[in-house]
């Protein structure tokens, strides 16, 4: 078995009401829930602020405001799932709620160095 | 509303139960803190704007922010149980898991839990009793010490093994558990317990001994309203602690002195109390058990439903001790056993049956065994020996309530000589 790096990325959202942020929280739950379930659940990974950051362009300590200045999504997480292979990671995204929300995920291998 | 204390206690107890769920019983000292932070700081807060409607609720809120960053900053250096160190793990599923554990239905299913648990079999019941009181009803060491008049020494004593042997147990008691059953019988003693600290016990504060009847009254109610803890026993055991509460306001006079069952002013008594009561017996007839809590309660019943003294059915009583005492005897069964004869047969017979009891020595230090032979002495108008007997007594009262009581007793017999 494999270890994929899963980056939840999606567009700004707008302000949320708690009530849809729960309805959120809930639907991404039910997905780790069935990693977990299923033995593919390496590290639950964490979740990031969104709307802060910096991006650091040199030593000198030159930075632009982030996350992403130049791209449309936000990196709004990472996790670690486990996979035979690319395929089987890209079949466990099936039904993923953060398409609904026009997100993509990004997964890439974890390299061994 | 300025915060009152049986507030603060009732959300203590409340808050505990579930942070010992969310930390692990190992962690029973850490969910104390957090406890007494909690309460802390929303009691500086409210005494200048008095206590919100909604006080429960932001009490709730306030002990899970605590508990939030307690997790984050020890959630590497401290050992939490497989299951909590999972959810603890990221922030994906930490707020989310708080969450869950504070719903209501979970908190009060953490309260019956901690009930449970603090009845561990391996603990005695003077131990189990305290953590009940300590955990559940959050009495301070010396309020403790003074309801069962020990010192705060060994009431400390007392909870410092219990809580080393919860933390060493490793797990709270699950309700779906296999041993529920033995387990439940051990949790209706230790509530029988309290409850009889409360009514009978040697504490000469009235305060108190009302305080651990309605403790005890509101954790059996608990228990009756979770359905595998509601079996009939559970049900004959708040009817017991009804019908006995009703009784409680006619057990002291105006004069401070403590009035027997015989001189109370029956019109004192709480008729909503003996009315749930009833009910609540009703409710415990059902199954094919008759445990001593239901003879017990049917007891209660009987003096509940009489009008006076001399209309109770004393012969119905008499055969309800014969029950008990085949169930459980004891010489204090078998003391009131004598006295409900006394009440049915006459004096004599009564006398009679004191004579028979077994294992009297166990009643050496008991104020009320000398004293049922001088009532009955009395009764048969030998009041010389009737005085040595309430002397006796008096001299094993063990507070100020007895002992006046008592003397009282001792003044009547002079005055049925002159």
């Amino acid at each position: 078995m494999n270890e994929f790096v899963y980056l939840w990325r999606r567009p700004q959202r707008p302000p949320q009401t708690p009530q849809q942020m729960q309805e959120w929280m809930q639907k991404y739950q039910a997905w780790f829930q069935q990693m977990e379930a299923t033995g593919h659940l390496a590290q639950y990974g964490e979740p990031l602020e969104p709307k802060a950051g910096r991006v650091v362009r040199d030593g000198a300590g030159s930075c632009s405001d982030g996350p992403y200045a130049e791209t449309k999504d936000v990196v709004m997480g990472f996790s670690i799932i486990t996979a035979a292979n690319l395929d089987e990671a890209v079949a466990l995204t099936k039904s993923h709620p953060i398409f609904d929300e026009g997100g993509v995920i990004e997964i890439r291998p974890i390299l061994k160095l | 509303m300025k915060p009152d204390n049986a507030l603060f206690r009732r959300e203590a107890a409340r808050l505990l139960a579930t942070l010992t769920r969310t930390f692990g019983i190992d962690n029973l000292a850490l969910a104390e803190d957090i406890v007494q932070e909690t309460l802390a700081g929303a009691f500086e807060a409210w005494s200048y704007k008095g206590v919100p409607d909604h006080y429960a609720a932001q009490l709730t809120t306030a002990a899970k922010n605590r508990a939030l960053d307690v997790f984050r900053k020890e959630r590497t250096a401290r050992k939490f149980a497989p299951e909590i160190r999972r959810f603890v793990q990221s922030e994906w599923t930490l707020r989310p898991g708080i969450d869950a554990r504070f719903l209501p239905d979970a908190l009060k299913d953490d309260e019956l839990r901690m009930m449970f648990t603090c009845c561990h079999p391996r603990l005695h019941e003077d131990v189990q009793v305290a953590l009940v009181l300590h955990l559940l009803c959050a009495l301070g060491v010396d309020e403790i010490a003074s309801a069962f008049l020990v010192s705060s020494a060994a009431v400390e004593k007392r909870l410092f093994r219990g809580k080393k042997a919860l933390a060493e147990s490793k797990h709270l008691f699950e309700l779906t558990a296999e041993d529920f059953a033995p387990r439940l019988s051990a949790v209706h003693r230790a509530l029988y317990l309290l409850f009889s600290e409360g009514y009978h016990g040697a504490s000469s504060e009235a305060v108190v001994r009302i305080d651990l009847c309605r403790e005890a009254m509101r954790l059996s109610r608990l228990l009756v309203t979770h359905a595998p803890a509601a079996t009939p026993a559970t049900f004959a055991l708040a009817a017991l602690m009804s019908l006995n509460a009703a009784r409680l306001p006619g057990r002291i006079g105006d004069d401070g002195i403590l009035r027997p069952l015989f001189m109370q002013d029956r019109s004192r008594w709480d008729e909503e109390l003996v009315a749930h009561g009833m009910d609540l017996l009703a409710q415990s007839a059902s199954g094919d058990q008759i445990t001593e809590l239901h003879i017990e309660a049917g007891i209660a019943a009987q003096h509940a439903s009489a009008s006076s003294a001399a209309e109770t059915n004393w012969a119905e009583i008499v055969r309800l001790y014969d029950v008990l005492m085949k169930i459980r005897p004891s010489p204090v069964v078998a003391l009131n056993r004598a006295i409900a004869i006394a009440e049915s047969q006459g004096p004599e017979r009564g006398l009679a049956a004191i004579e028979r009891i077994e294992q009297v020595e166990r009643l050496a230090a008991y104020p009320f065994y000398p004293a049922a032979i001088a009532e009955l002495e009395l009764r048969l108008g030998r009041p010389l020996v009737a005085q040595t007997h309430f002397r006796a007594a008096k001299a094993l009262a063990r507070n100020d309530m007895e002992r006046r009581f008592l003397e009282q007793r001792l003044d009547a017999c002079t005055i049925t000589r002159t």
